[in-house]
């Protein structure tokens, strides 16, 4: 009788999967576009109306920040100091594309709180964030370190004339973007799941209390895994730019 | 009563899930071994509790990443059926 009010709602509720809403032919390949693709155009969507609307506001900033202008200086205030404090002397290259992401992935992660499939729980986002970073970091070493020092590093226990470390540091080189990827993908997934298992099986008692687990799977653990992401990406770039040799 | 194949893949899947998600067990002693020394760090020098509290939660939240991989082995068993 429980398990009959339990699972009144049946199993066929749970939903948490991506779904194909249209699809077209292209070169031959049919292609969808799911639910990421609308849920990342509305982020960006908002993202951009936003940056417009403080754009405007910023045209007659007045030199003493009252009301809106103050909560706009205190977030780029705060996320300047989160790449300072991690970057050094590196920070202002790399200030304007964290500050990208790190805005990206927070409002993704959140998103699932006004009912979006947050972007963050498809492979196919986090997999190219941590290819850009993959990316940046190979194109920084390649800039600031010389050839043989790269050299000396992959083989790096043992002597440079002896490389038979090498194929265990390119597999440990490769296994940075799918880490940092996988990682953020696994946490939103955690939690959309939890979400729809609980609208899914309890849908009939799921009244107030979920605001709780959304509190936590939403915001704590996406805000937490934002800044897990930016942080790493900041350390492994501030790695590659050193060349203090 | 007959048991196909494929039902005795979806039973096994099933099992296979529930073994994957032991993998937390790793994870959760190391946050909590991370947190125990976040605490006593605390207790040594409360003015830097927000620098301790970053650093924590950053080794955490590094650390939980091999129970994510267990779930995702779970999850692919359970909703992708890659055996079936």
């Amino acid at each position: 009788m429980n398990q009959a009010i339990l699972l009144s709602s049946g199993a066929e509720n749970i939903d948490f999967m991506i779904h194909g809403l249209y699809k077209f032919q292209l070169f031959g390949q049919t292609v969808y576009i799911t639910t990421t693709h609308v849920c990342t155009f509305i982020i960006m969507a908002f993202l951009v109306i936003f940056s417009f609307v403080v754009r405007a506001k910023m045209k007659h900033a007045t030199e003493v920040p009252k009301g809106f202008q103050n909560v706009m200086e205190m977030m780029v205030d705060a996320l300047d100091g989160m790449v300072e404090s991690s970057m050094g002397r590196w920070a202002p290259k790399f200030v304007n594309y964290i500050s990208t992401i790190f805005v990206f992935i927070l409002l993704s992660n959140i998103s699932g709180l006004l009912g979006l499939r947050p972007p963050t729980a498809d492979y196919g986002v986090t997999f190219p964030l941590g290819v850009m970073t993959f990316i940046l970091i190979h194109f920084n070493q390649f800039k600031h370190q010389s050839g043989k020092k790269i050299w000396t590093d992959m083989c790096s226990p043992l002597p440079p004339w002896l490389p038979i470390w090498l194929p265990i540091n390119l597999i440990s080189e490769i296994a940075v973007p799918i880490s940092l990827s996988l990682r953020l993908f696994a946490n939103i997934l955690s939690g959309t799941v939890m979400m729809a298992l609980i609208y899914g099986l309890l849908g009939k008692i799921a009244v107030i209390w979920p605001a709780a687990l959304h509190v936590y799977f939403d915001l704590f653990s996406g805000a937490i895994q934002t800044y897990v992401f930016c942080m790493l990406t900041m350390t492994y770039i501030t790695q590659a730019c050193e060349s203090d040799d | 009563m007959n048991i196909t194949g494929a039902e005795l893949i979806k039973a096994f899947s099933a099992i296979g899930a529930g073994l994957a998600v032991i993998a937390g067990i790793g994870p959760g002693v190391g946050q909590g071994i991370a947190a125990g020394h976040g605490a006593s760090a605390v207790g040594r020098n409360p003015g830097a509790s927000g620098k301790i509290m970053g650093t924590m939660l950053l080794g955490q939240a590094v650390a939980e990443t091999t129970g994510l991989y267990g779930l995702l082995v779970a999850m692919l068993l359970l909703f992708v059926q890659p055996l079936s």
